[in-house]
Formats: C-alpha cells, sequence, structure tokens
C-alpha cells in the first residue's frame, strides 16, 4: 500500500493516571486514549475525523505529529516514524489547532511568516508566491503589518493557516479549525481548504465538532470514541448506521396534546411548540405536509442532527446490541 | 544555504523577533528604567553607608562599591535574576499544553528559547540598561574603566551569564512539565538568583565557607563575574579563567536542560485538547 501517505495499524496510546482516593492516597490507573485505531489515508484525501470531547483525536494529531509517542501499534506518516524523527517530519506536515497559535502574539502578521520562511527554509520564490497565494486567498493584505494579538478569532485562524502553508506541507492537521468563528469567517475557511486540497492535492485531517464542516469538505468521515474508531466511510453511511435524526420544531397556535403523525416522534413540548424527530434520511417535506393538514402550524424550523448526537446515539446502540 | 547557516538565520529571527516583542512596550520600559533608578539610588546610599563604616570592604572601595551597584540595576533585567525572563512564558506553555506547538516546529526547543532569550536579554541590556547607568554615573562617583578593551571584555562575560542565566531558568520552566504549576521553583530560583548572583551585595562580602560556596555556584557567573571583570579585577589568564568558569556552568547546564527536555518530551502528557 504505497499510495497510503498516513498509515495506522493497531496505534495505541495509555496514560498512567494517578488520582486521589483519599488525604494521602493516591491510586494509579491506565486510561487508554487510544485504543487500537487502523486506518489508512492515501495521498490527496481529505478526511474528517469526529467523535465526542475526550474521544481520543487530538491524542491522534498528535502522535501524527510526533508530539506523543505511541504506547504500541505502528504509525508512519509520508514513510516517516514521527516521535522518532519529528524534526524531519515537521518539514512535511502543516499544524493548525483551532484554540491555540503558530503566530507570534505581539509582533506583526508578517513577522510570523518571515519566521516560517527561516524555520522551513523555504526557498524565496517559493515562499513570496505562496504568500501571495494565501493573503490573496484568505484576504490577509489588510492583516500583514497588524500586530496578532489585535487580531479577529476569524482574522487570526486565516493567519495560523497561512503559517501552517507556507512551506507547501504534504499533509494540513487541523484540529477544529472553525471553533468559535463566525458564519463568514467559517464559509471563508472552508472555501480556501476544498480549494487547497482540489488545487495542490494536500493531503487534509480534519477534526471538528461541526458536521457543517465535514458535510462541505469531507467525502470520508472518521469517527473515534472511547479511543476505538466507530465508523470509517461516507457521510451518508455514518447517518445510516447512527441512525441519527433530523428535528422538525413547528410552532402552532396554541398549546396542543403531542402530536400524531406518522414517521415522526414527538420529543418534547414547550407551550405552542413541539418537537418532532424524523429519520435523517427521509424528506422533511411529507412530514410537513401532514402536520399542516392537519394542526393550526404557524412556524416551522427543520435543525439539522448535530455530530454529537449521531456519536452519542451509534456509541448507545453499540453499547446494548 | 548550508544547513547550519539556516539554522544561524532562522535563530537569529527569533532573537531579534523577541527583541522587537520587547521593544513593543515602551510604557513599560520606562516604568522599568524608573524602577531600577530608585532601587539603584536605595542600594547607592545603603552602600554608601557600609563603606563609610567599613572601607575596602570585600576588596573594593567606595567608588568600586557604587559602580557595582549601577552595574547591577544595568545587568538586572538582562540576567531576569528576580524574573522576568522567558521562563515563565515557557511555564505557561507547558501549562497550557501551548507547548505542543514549539514542539511540532522543526527545531530545538532549547535553542529555540535560548535565542528568544537573548534577544530579551539584548533588550533588556540596552533598553534597561543604559539609562540607570548613566544615571548613575552622573550622581555618584563611579570608577568606570579607561580601557575600552574592558568594556569588550565585560560584554563577553554578560554575554556568557546570560547564557548560564538561561541555561538555570530552562531547567525551571521545564520543571512545569511535572509540576504543571511551576510557579514556586520559580520563586526560589528567583530568590536564588537576588542572593547569589551578588546582586544585594557583593560576593566577596561573605567570609568563609559561605562566600566560597557562593563563589562557585552558577548565579555568581550572572553579576559577580561581569562585575569584577568590569572594575578590572580579572585580566589575563585571571580573565580566561573567570570565562571558562562562566563557559564550563553554561555547558553543565545547558547538557542536563537538555536531558530533562528530552524526559520531558518523550513521557510527560502535553496538556489540554
Amino acid at each position: 500500500m504505497t499510495s497510503d501517505f498516513i498509515t495506522l495499524d493497531g496505534v495505541e496510546k495509555v496514560f498512567d493516571v494517578r488520582r486521589r482516593t483519599g488525604f494521602l492516597r493516591r491510586e494509579r490507573h491506565q486510561v487508554r486514549a487510544v485504543d487500537g485505531i487502523t486506518f489508512q489515508v492515501p495521498r490527496g484525501e481529505m478526511v474528517g475525523y469526529i467523535g465526542p470531547n475526550g474521544a481520543g483525536k487530538s491524542t491522534t494529531i498528535k502522535m501524527l505529529t510526533g508530539i506523543l509517542t505511541p504506547s504500541g501499534g505502528r504509525l508512519r506518516v509520508a514513510g516517516i516514524d514521527p516521535a522518532r524523527e519529528r524534526t524531519r517530519l515537521a518539514r512535511h506536515i502543516g499544524v493548525v489547532f483551532g484554540q491555540r497559535t503558530t503566530l507570534w502574539w505581539d509582533l506583526p502578521l508578517i513577522d510570523s511568516y518571515r519566521l516560517m520562511r527561516r524555520m522551513y527554509r523555504i526557498p524565496d520564490a517559493r515562499y513570496a508566491e505562496n504568500l501571495d497565494r494565501c493573503v490573496e486567498l484568505l484576504d490577509l493584505a489588510a492583516l500583514l503589518e497588524v500586530p496578532v494579538r489585535q487580531l479577529s478569532l476569524g482574522q487570526r485562524m486565516r493567519g495560523d493557516i497561512a503559517a501552517a502553508l507556507l512551506h507547501d506541507p504534504e499533509v494540513l492537521y487541523l484540529d477544529e479549525p472553525t471553533i468559535g468563528l463566525d458564519v463568514v469567517s467559517k464559509a471563508k475557511v472552508r472555501g480556501f481548504l476544498r480549494d487547497l486540497n482540489a488545487g495542490s492535492g494536500t493531503t487534509v485531517l480534519l477534526t471538528t465538532h461541526d458536521l457543517t464542516d465535514i458535510e462541505q469538505l469531507c467525502r470520508r468521515v472518521m469517527v473515534i470514541d472511547h479511543g476505538r474508531l466507530m465508523y470509517d466511510g461516507p457521510l451518508d453511511g455514518l447517518h445510516e448506521v447512527g441512525q441519527s435524526e433530523r428535528m422538525l420544531v413547528v410552532d402552532l397556535e396554541r398549546e396542543l396534546p403531542p402530536l400524531e403523525v406518522e414517521s415522526a416522534r414527538v420529543v418534547r413540548t414547550e407551550g405552542p411548540r413541539q418537537w418532532l424527530a424524523f429519520p435523517a434520511a427521509a424528506s422533511a417535506a411529507p412530514l410537513v405536509a401532514a402536520v399542516a393538514e392537519r394542526y393550526p402550524l404557524v412556524d416551522l424550523s427543520v435543525r439539522e442532527p448535530d455530530i454529537e448526537a449521531v456519536i452519542a446515539k451509534m456509541y448507545a446502540d453499540r453499547g446494548t446490541s | 544555504m548550508s544547513v547550519r547557516s539556516g539554522r544561524f538565520r532562522l535563530y537569529a529571527a527569533v532573537a531579534g523577533g523577541n527583541f522587537r516583542r520587547f521593544a513593543t512596550y515602551r510604557t513599560a520600559t520606562l516604568a522599568g528604567v524608573f524602577t531600577n533608578t530608585v532601587f539603584g539610588v536605595i542600594l547607592a546610599y545603603t552602600y554608601i553607608a557600609l563603606w563609610d563604616e567599613r572601607p575596602g570592604l570585600g576588596g573594593y572601595d567606595q567608588a568600586q562599591a557604587l559602580t557595582y551597584v549601577w552595574l547591577g540595576q544595568a545587568l538586572l533585567m538582562a540576567m531576569a535574576a528576580m524574573g522576568g525572563g522567558f521562563e515563565t512564558d515557557l511555564m505557561e506553555r507547558i501549562r497550557t499544553g501551548d507547548v505542543a506547538v514549539d514542539l511540532y516546529r522543526p527545531a530545538d526547543l532549547q535553542a529555540w528559547w535560548l535565542a528568544s532569550d537573548l534577544g530579551r536579554a539584548a533588550f533588556h541590556l540596552l533598553g534597561r540598561g543604559v539609562v540607570p547607568m548613566i544615571f548613575g554615573a552622573l550622581v555618584f562617583q563611579l570608577a568606570l574603566p579607561d580601557d575600552p578593551l574592558t568594556w569588550l571584555a565585560t560584554l563577553l562575560a554578560v554575554l556568557l551569564g546570560v547564557v548560564v542565566s538561561f541555561a538555570l531558568r530552562y531547567l525551571v520552566a521545564l520543571s512545569a512539565f511535572w509540576l504543571l504549576d511551576g510557579a514556586g521553583v520559580a520563586q526560589v530560583s528567583w530568590l536564588a538568583g537576588t542572593f547569589f548572583s551578588g546582586l544585594l551585595l557583593p560576593l566577596h562580602v561573605f567570609p568563609g565557607a559561605l562566600g566560597e560556596a557562593a563563589r562557585a555556584l552558577p548565579w555568581s557567573a550572572l553579576l559577580q563575574v561581569p562585575a569584577d571583570v568590569f572594575l578590572g579585577r580579572h585580566t589575563g589568564t585571571g580573565l580566561l579563567a573567570v570565562y571558562a568558569f562562566q563557559a564550563a556552568w553554561a555547558a553543565a547546564l545547558l547538557a542536563l536542560g537538555r536531558l530533562l527536555q528530552g524526559l520531558a518530551t518523550r513521557r510527560v502528557v502535553v496538556q489540554g485538547g
């Protein structure tokens, strides 16, 4: 499998944790943050890597960057063992941690880019070309001379993404790149990532809590929970596996007992407002028609299933089956 | 471009960037200069009282003792003996997990922070050191060296002192990998630095075993050694010997830092998601 750019084979990460159980007593126990994960990502693919908080996503990313050494299993990125050759690997990868910044806080944005140029020894022509492209596509021209601490979160995130790409990394790890961004900034970031993947063929591994990120960017999604890979396949398949549900929220003219319609069930009522859950794969149109026909409907909205709920449901199902 | 010159340019850029970072805080610099000057005046009058009572204490005459005071104020921030160096930043990055960002870069953690701290020290030497020194020279009778070579020799001793100071504070900062909150260790280190660097009183003043020990500890490389070079107490082979003393401590402590860094990055958990 030479075309696979990232390979994980039974990778584990076990942490020793000491917990206080009494005044001076400590109990040692082990936490299996990553518990035997196997997957491959071919060059040029854009993969969503999702799971609830504490599922092991960031631990995986840290092992993929070489910051953490796996406790077991085999891991390769671009043929390199990350933990052993962290510095050599660093030239092949770009990393954006949404909640952290690689930029120089007190200095103008451009200073951080000049530093990247030295750090990755980017040839002058290529640096100029990449910087121009990032500045144009991420809309950074007006920000280059602004100290990073004065940037808004969305601006800083765009700045961070540019910083991760100046050295033409073959793979980009994005750890919640849209966290805390407004709708416009999210759209900008997503558009840029889509073009990057299509244009330069950069392999992208994206962790996020925002299902829309995945829907708009990734054909393939991997779900991790409790350190295990629960699902690896197309996004549509995830809804089937997870039997996820969408929510139809209806506002009625007055308070009514729970509505009775086929193919949906009322999960919550609050005065004249009711929440109806229906399968994510089904169309909302017949349901809306049925409600409107029988009940005094004032207003409605449809809510997409959130990823946490899908995964939580998947996990619960697996536990009981 | 060779690998070595590429590396040099990277760390030069890190040092230069950190120099400019500190330069952006002008008000803080002014306030610091004022504090150093006031502190210097207080110490100067204390020394005058002491040297009036005990002329030639520690082998210094009064002018030399006052020069020692003002050189101490000029070097105080550059040496970061009482804090103010990179260690607070690094400990905070370890505590919050931001150190992950430093670790996935193709750069050495220790070299990166050394470069960064040298940039800071260069700024503090100029921004926080020059004005108090001039003030001291104008208001008090100082024994400044006539020979420009002595000034140069002092500069080299200062550079070595900053490296020793960095190496000590790097150990302090790395303790945060295990303790998470390194503030206590930092306090102890700053206290030790304040006393054993000779900032309060020259180490030659202390008699017997305490004095011997204080002069042999690495902190004496921070202020006592540069001050004695400045005052012309070390010349010729004596000068080489004190450089060797500073360099040996720098090498030993940097090596210990590397060892600890290896342990920390291999075994210890990076905080946060």
